[in-house]
């Protein structure tokens, strides 16, 4: 068999501009976040409850947790893409990978509308 | 002056060692290289690879107290001693300080780095503005000396699929030419998540260049053009 370097795969560029666009979605969140719990304050259950009551709260820290995860997929495959030498293993780290990151997709959505 | 010395003959040597030479320098050993011309005056044995003694033909590239560099251009007066020297990290040792660069220059060659215009050729040449012309600096200048893709660790791990910096700095030398119609195949051939986005802009190139030279931003500006036309 041709021990061949294969490369040309025609993507990354997407995957490049989402970790760029996640990072400053991610950056925006934290800050506001931090404000906003500056401002209420929060001393016990009730108080955090009440940060991430309206709806549009909800929503931005569902963007936040979807970004942070995006962000985390494409990091965690290029970790794969350099130390896993073996095609098999790296997709099927991979597959966990984002089977995972779905997975906790939807729990941040059960957590964030379950209360 | 002390030097420390990596050696290695795959023939002779089971593995690589580091050896001491304490050398007299004269008054006019100014630089890195003057120095190993002494030692190698007194152990022949020791192999490196010089050639125009004036930082232009890139061959004297090697890794100088952990940091690349020519030994023809790097003062002697600017290092501590004892002076370590190995060979470029990354590479395969064919001896001493000698590495294979095939794998460096093949991925220089993979970047097609020659202008590419079918049009007719004109009576005396292809003309370009001093705007034009003016895109070229900081990128033409390149000697292929290595140093900046054997400091990148992006490089280190995938030599056979990452251009590295020296390539992708080409490879834009050539994006950035007015005189060059290949730009979409160009593109084409570098959006790859290996071949160009295994760059994460560390800038260990930047900071090796002996021509201060900049292939983050060279890089960065390749990743512009795929984002314009994108976008």
């Amino acid at each position: 068999m041709v021990r061949r370097t294969i490369t040309g795969a025609h993507y990354g560029l997407k995957d490049w501009l989402v970790q760029r666009v996640t990072a400053v979605v991610m950056a925006v969140f934290s800050i506001f976040f931090v404000i906003r719990a500056w401002v209420i304050c929060p001393s016990d259950y009730i108080g955090w409850v009440a940060i991430f009551e309206p709806s549009w709260m909800r929503i931005v820290t569902l963007l936040f947790f979807l970004s942070l995860f995006w962000h985390a997929w494409i990091g965690v495959r290029d970790i794969y893409m350099d130390y896993v030498k073996c095609t098999a293993l790296r997709l099927g780290l991979q597959v966990v990978t984002i089977l995972l990151l779905a997975a906790y997709s939807l729990w941040a959505i059960q957590i964030l509308w379950g209360f | 002056m002390l030097f420390k010395i990596y050696r290695y003959d795959p023939d002779k040597d089971a593995k690589p060692y580091m050896q001491e030479y304490d050398v007299e320098l004269q008054s006019t050993d100014r630089m890195l290289l003057d120095a190993l011309i002494r030692i190698k005056a007194m152990d022949d044995t020791l192999s490196l690879r010089r050639s125009c003694r004036e930082g232009v033909c890139g061959s004297d590239a090697m890794n100088i107290n952990g940091k690349n560099g020519l030994a023809c251009i790097t003062k002697l007066s600017d290092l501590k001693t004892p002076v370590e020297i190995r060979p470029l990290p990354g590479m395969p040792v064919i001896r001493d300080l000698v590495v294979d660069m095939s794998q460096f220059f093949k991925q220089y060659h993979s970047v097609k780095p020659f202008l590419v215009n079918d049009t007719p050729p004109p009576d005396k040449e292809r003309k370009q503005s001093p705007e034009e012309r003016a895109e070229l600096d900081g990128l033409y200048e390149c000697i292929l000396c290595a140093c900046c893709s054997t400091s990148c660790p992006s490089f280190w791990w995938n030599p056979d699929k990452f251009v590295g910096p020296a390539g992708l700095l080409q490879a834009y030398r050539f994006l950035a030419d007015s005189r060059d119609q290949a730009t979409s195949e160009r593109l084409d051939n570098l959006e790859d998540p290996y071949r160009l986005f295994r760059c994460h802009s560390i800038m260990n190139c930047v900071d090796v260049c002996p021509k201060g030279l900049n292939p983050t931003k060279a890089i960065g500006k390749i990743k512009d053009m795929l984002v314009k036309r994108m976008v």
